[in-house]
């Protein structure tokens, strides 16, 4: 994960400070886009964003944020001279930007992985694929997490 | 998960999207079957006094139909029991093991794997005169209003089932999947815990834990969904 | 011993690509989200998920926060030869799982 080490000990210290003030359903600094461009920016430096190749499933309307089925999918020969190395898969809103990154080889065959993730709010997801070449694709989705509407208490 | 055409009752799997249905109907992505897996292993442990699993005294094959009949009779009692309840109370009488608590991944798995033992079978609530009252008691709580905010559980379920409340499907609430994962627990979870949701939610005070009046709603819901398809583990936003 | 649940075919052939899923039960639990004190429930996640055919590396996710509890991974793979395919989980708390299923490829 690029910046691990650093992301903890920040969160280790925002969350000291959480206890302190009254509670918040999710804890609300590192959500914003500036965030997550931030993170993109390590992951692919100065280089060029291009435009298809990726696709980026998710459903439209998500009846829970807990489990938000995800897929992405890289169109690649997957060849020795030529496949997907990595897929980055990035968020706006939630308390930090990161979702995933996937490492790929020709030995793959397809470049495509599935999975489920966390959305705590309607927002912007982006995926990243990184080439062997040095190159990088993207795609993003907008989606609308509805929230439950009998919520259980913690109690 | 149609039902047969006349029929105008839809299981909650039928107001998700796709998917979600597609989570609940692949056995290696459906959380569920994780607890089913733990349910299966649970089974064949040896427990108690008399170390015996509850493959000793059990076939497999004899659990097929069991949950889509619950809740029963107990045994030796005067009251309802419902799945759970039956499994809690064989651990401590016939097992002698020590109690597992309600609601505990040891409960809920051992439901879970019991419960997939009739995925695809219509639920089909016994035809025991002593459950009778206790189906009049579950539908009389079914339809009364409570809680501060004063709904019954017919306004929301039978008057409006189909209309959206705060973006969400409201489901007509047939206990076809249980036990089941649901996304919100992010965990397997029982009919009784979805109730109390359910009560909390229309700011009721949930029941007593151990109270009967749960088992006979499961037994007014179960008679409600009658023929319907049993498909726990379900999975359900 | 934490639940696992794996779909690989048992057999294909050489050069077919397959698709591999995995699920594990595990709590996911983020580090964001307050307990019922009002305290932060500290973080205990999955951190990397791995695959490997008969040793060699084939697949690698690292996993954020934002990955669901009990995660669930799809991907593929060219079936190369017969053997071992392993699956192998770290995370936080000293978590380390493994779990292999065999392959016959012809």
């Amino acid at each position: 994960m690029p910046g691990t080490t650093k992301e903890r000990t920040t969160r280790r210290t925002f969350i000291a400070g959480v206890a302190l003030v009254s509670v918040l359903p999710f804890a609300p600094a590192r959500a914003t886009p500036e965030a997550m461009a931030a993170a993109i920016k390590e992951v692919v430096g100065d280089n060029a964003i291009r435009e298809g190749r990726v696709t980026l499933d998710l459903p439209p309307l998500i009846e829970n944020g807990n489990a938000v089925p995800l897929a992405v999918s890289v169109e690649s020969p997957m060849t020795e001279a030529d496949h997907i190395k990595a897929i980055h898969v990035f968020n706006e809103k939630n308390p930090q930007p990161h979702v995933f990154d996937a490492r790929l080889s020709p030995r793959n065959g397809k470049a495509v992985v599935a999975t489920r993730i966390k959305l705590g709010d309607s927002q912007k997801i982006v995926a990243i694929a990184e080439t062997s070449k040095g190159e990088f694709f993207s795609a993003s989705a907008d989606v609308i997490v509805t929230l439950a509407a009998c919520l259980e208490d913690l109690t | 998960m149609a039902q047969a055409g006349a029929d105008k009752r839809r299981s909650g799997y039928q107001d998700m999207g796709a998917a979600l249905q597609k989570m609940q109907d692949d056995d290696t992505a459906n959380p569920g079957m994780l607890f089913v897996q733990l349910g299966q292993q649970l089974w064949a442990k040896p427990a108690g006094g008399n170390n015996k699993a509850c493959g000793d005294c059990h076939s497999i094959g004899d659990m097929k139909g069991v949950a889509a009949r619950y809740p029963a009779m107990s045994k030796d009692g005067d009251k309802p029991i419902d799945l759970e309840g039956r499994i809690r109370l064989c651990r401590t009488a016939n097992q002698q093991a020590e109690p597992l608590a309600p609601e505990s991944r040891e409960v809920l798995s051992l439901a879970a794997f019991v419960a997939n033992q009739s995925r695809g079978l219509p639920i089909a609530p016994p035809a025991d005169p002593r459950l009778a009252p206790f189906r009049e008691q579950g539908e009389a709580i079914y339809r009364r209003r409570q809680g501060q905010l004063n709904l019954s559980c017919a306004i929301c379920h039978d008057d409006n089932a189909g209309k959206k409340l705060a973006g969400v499907t409201i489901p007509q609430a047939h206990p076809t999947g249980y036990p089941l994962y649901r996304l919100e627990w992010q965990v397997l979870g029982s009919l009784k815990r979805r109730l109390r949701n359910c009560l909390i939610g229309i700011r009721a005070e949930a029941y007593p834990y151990d109270a009967v009046a749960y088992v006979a709603l499961e037994i007014y819901l179960m008679d409600r969904a009658r023929g319907m398809v049993f498909e726990s583990p379900g999975v359900r936003p | 011993m934490t639940q696992v649940l794996i779909n690989a075919p048992k057999t294909a052939k050489k050069g077919e690509v397959i698709e591999l899923k995995a699920l594990i039960l595990h709590v996911m639990e983020t580090g964001f989200r307050p307990g019922t004190s009002g305290r932060i429930i500290p973080r205990n996640i999955i951190e990397r998920f791995t695959a490997s055919w008969n040793g060699a590396e084939i697949f690698r996710m690292d996993f954020s926060p934002a990955i669901s509890a009990n995660p669930f991974v799809s991907f593929f793979a060219v079936a190369s030869e017969s053997g071992k395919i392993s699956f192998r989980w770290t995370g936080d708390e000293g978590f380390a799982v493994e779990e292999s299923v065999a392959i016959d490829v012809a």
